[in-house]
């Protein structure tokens, strides 16, 4: 008897009538748990500092509950009755008896500001109203409140409200497609000159579309001179293509500022040597050039290393055969060499355009404002005006805007073509 | 130049389909070096012309120089020194593509993403061939060797065996007049390698193409070559027929390279005529050929073939009246290799004298330990240049 043997069903067995897969899998089961237990740390660590408050993040995208947490009363009062008009004394009632406690809390700021978000004005509408509410006592409240700020009575203010009042909203994503609501709660476009995120956008895509190609124009000869070099001039020409990469980004960038300003190393010399008069020094810096200049230096490394791995694997007997064979230099490139390394093409580009599209510190330092990025705009809403929600909601459409494109790419060129090194 | 050769040499072999007959081109080197340091020559002073319709083969060990010579004549690797001539005409300025020599590479170099077919009509269409032209071409050399419908494959994949021969076809379908071969079986198994060694063969008489192949397999270059040129050490060592390089190697290092060969050594006592005698260094003198001697007092290594040498143990201990050098031997190891047995000896102080028995059926008469008497012919025993072991 040898060790499998054929089972009235049909299925092999071990010797002791063990189904032969299931033999298999026991004997695998101890393989597959040392692998987990051996990756378990870093997975918790990722997990712990990096998925989870991402995850939080970006639920705060959608998750607001400040108005409804602060404004207990006048949420339940809005949730059950649908603003058509500006509501009647019983709405008034609640704002007013909330807006006290929560002047009490020192919370009637935070509501104004989330009031704020979608009609401007609302904070110090908040705070001086709170501010001035022990003249209110008792009822009639809408009368006294609408003599004390006539600025409540707008209906506008009231549907912002009782959007606020629902703890999940989708506003903040409205905000950041340009989109608002009218008066009567119906989305629309927002007014013209501050439809700024579209732009923004659609400037991240372009510009890092633009880098992008730079570096592939740039880092494919240097690539190719990598991989087919002998050993020791290869090695030294690595050295100086990793040499930026172990420099500090933030004295790069600096020294990209010396090198482009108006007064700066670049337009010294181009006057100095006669191109442009004094007077004519070119702006490269503090506008969309700078930041595509500085970040295509530092993205070419991005762009060179993946390149490289794949112009390393194509064997030089390829084009000499396309030589032998008839075709001249430029045919052997275009139609023997060039479709080899498409994937290391695909793996750099994207890796650079997706890099580049979540940049955020050179074009702060030398984007001036024309060369913002939506990433610039990301941290403002995150340290400066503290919008969480519409930063997460930025965020969370870069975020699916780079899933679209890759996978946009897996299906035109497949992912299992990209060699990232 | 220029002679249709058609198919003389394959009466016992069918036309191939396939690349239309085509006269060969002669292939001249005048006087080549070539150095890549500037300090040492890869290739040295090379002299050698190729017929149209030859089947040449460039056999040495690696490093010897007959890459880069082939690399010279592809025009991959520019000559230090020298011309080369393609049917009589300078090609050392003359770009690899307008050549027009087809070439099969070690590892075969078909373009993973081109199909099979569209490898095949790389050639053609890079020359601007009309469409109907190719197709009709590129089919005619799948029907070639023998792959017709691969044509929509792509070459990862087919076989070893079958990418190999989409190679031979893709060098073969512009109908070039000289086909270079850089050891194109290197990485098939022996099996395999044999069969396709007589493929070649067949395919090189059926067009009449010059072929230049590059191989460090010495039976490789005996079975397919009209000629082989041995390369060591950037110099041609011999140029010869496969049996006339066997039978008469020119030199210690073409007597030991190619086949299997017994070295002793020792020094000339006398000259006389063609034949010296030879005092050995672990004792006794023979006659040998002077091939590659000085005259008296120089040393030299003698090359007898194995299958060359008698044993005393076959002709009943006697000795025979016409086997002149006879020595004592003691025998080491027997090793049963089917058609024959290879009997280590020792002969003349040295361990490692090997002599092949024909198995015939008989039992060997002799045992390890056995103490016997070998022998050959004079003219078996070649007297060349003396070389250090």
């Amino acid at each position: 008897m040898d060790g499998t043997s054929d089972a009235p069903d049909g299925l092999l067995t071990t010797g002791d009538g063990t189904p032969l897969k299931t033999a298999l899998a026991r004997a695998t089961r101890r393989a597959k748990l040392k692998a987990v237990v051996l990756v378990l740390p870093l997975l918790l660590f990722v997990l712990v500092t990096f998925a989870v408050p991402i995850g939080q993040m970006l639920y705060l995208s959608v998750y607001s509950p400040v108005f409804a947490d602060n404004m207990p009363r006048l949420s339940a009062y809005l949730m059950a009755n649908p603003v058509t008009e500006v509501p009647g004394e019983a709405a008034f009632e609640a704002l007013v008896l909330d807006l006290k406690d929560a002047r009490k809390n020192r919370t009637h700021a935070q509501v104004g500001t989330r009031v704020n978000y979608e009609k401007a004005g609302s904070t110090s509408l908040f705070k001086s109203t709170a501010r001035r509410l022990r003249k209110i006592d008792g009822p009639p409240y809408k009368e006294k409140l609408l003599a004390l700020k006539p600025a409540w009575d707008d209906l506008h203010l009231w549907t912002v409200m009782e959007r606020a009042a629902h703890r999940h909203t989708l506003s903040f994503y409205a905000s950041a497609l340009d989109l608002g609501y009218d008066a009567k709660g119906d989305l629309v476009r927002a007014p013209e000159e501050r439809r700024i995120y579209g732009l923004l956008f659609q400037r991240t895509l372009l510009l890092s579309a633009l880098i992008a190609g730079l570096c592939l124009l740039l880092g494919y000869p240097v690539a190719h001179l990598l991989a087919n070099l002998p050993l020791k001039y290869s090695n030294l020409l690595m050295v100086l293509v990793l040499l930026p990469f172990w420099t500090s980004l933030l004295v790069r960038t600096t020294s990209w500022i010396t090198l482009l300003q108006s007064q700066g190393v670049l337009n010294d010399l181009m006057v100095w040597i006669g191109i442009v008069g004094d007077d004519g020094r070119i702006q490269l810096m503090y506008n969309q050039a700078g930041t595509v200049i500085a970040m295509t230096h530092i993205m070419l490394p991005f762009m060179i290393l993946p390149l490289y791995s794949v112009m390393k694997t194509v064997p030089k007997d390829f084009v000499r055969a396309a030589r032998s064979l008839g075709a001249g230099p430029v045919t052997a490139f275009v139609r023997v060499y060039f479709p080899q390394t498409v994937p290391g093409i695909g793996a750099g580009v994207l890796l650079v355009f997706i890099i580049s599209v979540g940049y955020y510190i050179t074009p702060a330092l030398v984007g001036g404002s024309s060369g913002q990025l939506i990433s610039n705009q990301i941290a403002f809403h995150m340290l400066q005006s503290l919008n969480w929600g519409l930063a997460a909601a930025l965020g969370a459409l870069l975020l699916g805007g780079v899933l679209l494109l890759y996978w946009l790419y897996d299906r035109l060129v497949g992912v299992d073509n990209m060699k990232l090194g | 130049m220029n002679i249709q050769r058609g198919n003389e040499q394959t009466s016992d072999h069918a036309p191939a389909p396939g690349p239309s007959a085509v006269a060969g081109a002669g292939v001249r080197f005048d006087n080549v070096q070539k150095s890549y340091d500037g300090e040492t020559l890869v290739v040295d002073g090379l002299n050698l012309d190729i017929a149209p319709g030859e089947f040449l083969t460039m056999l040495g060990p690696s490093g010897s120089g007959k890459t880069t010579t082939l690399m010279m004549l592809a025009g991959f690797e520019p000559a230090t020194h020298g011309e080369i001539f393609l049917n009589d005409q300078p090609i050392n300025n003359v770009p690899p593509h307008k050549r027009g020599i087809g070439m099969v590479f070690q590892n075969y170099a078909l373009f993973p993403h081109m199909t099979v077919a569209e490898n095949l009509a790389f050639p053609l269409s890079v020359r601007n061939t009309p469409r109907a032209e190719i197709e009709a071409k590129v089919a005619r050399a799948l029907e070639m060797v023998e792959l017709p419908d691969f044509g929509n494959r792509r070459p990862a994949q087919l076989s070893g065996g079958q990418q190999q021969r989409v190679a031979v076809a893709r060098a073969l379908v512009f109908d070039p007049a000289l086909i270079l071969m850089d050891e194109p079986l290197g990485a098939l198994d022996k099996q395999l390698r044999e069969q396709m060694q007589y493929e070649i063969k067949h395919i090189h008489a059926n067009l009449g193409v010059t072929v230049v192949y590059v191989t460090h397999d010495q039976s490789e270059a005996l079975t397919m070559a009209d000629r082989i040129c041995v390369f060591d050490k950037g110099i041609v060592q011999q140029l010869s027929t496969p049996d006339e390089l066997y039978e008469k190697p020119a030199n210690s290092f073409v007597a030991q390279f190619i086949g299997e060969n017994n070295r002793l050594s020792g020094t000339v006592k006398e000259v006389s005529g063609d034949e010296c005698r030879v005092d050995l260094d672990g004792g006794g003198t023979v006659t040998a050929l002077a091939v590659n001697t000085d005259g008296p007092g120089s040393r030299a290594t003698l090359s007898i073939r194995p299958e060359r040498v008698v044993l005393a143990a076959q002709d009943g201990g006697s000795g025979r009246g016409d086997v002149p050098n006879r020595l004592s031997a003691r025998v080491e190891e027997l090793i049963y290799l089917g058609d024959h047995i290879r009997i280590r000896m020792t002969v003349a102080g040295r361990d490692d004298f090997v002599v092949k028995l024909r198995n015939d059926g008989t039992r060997c008469p002799l045992k390890a330990g056995d103490e016997t008497a070998v022998g050959w012919l004079a003219a078996d025993c070649r007297a060349l240049d003396p070389i250090d072991d």
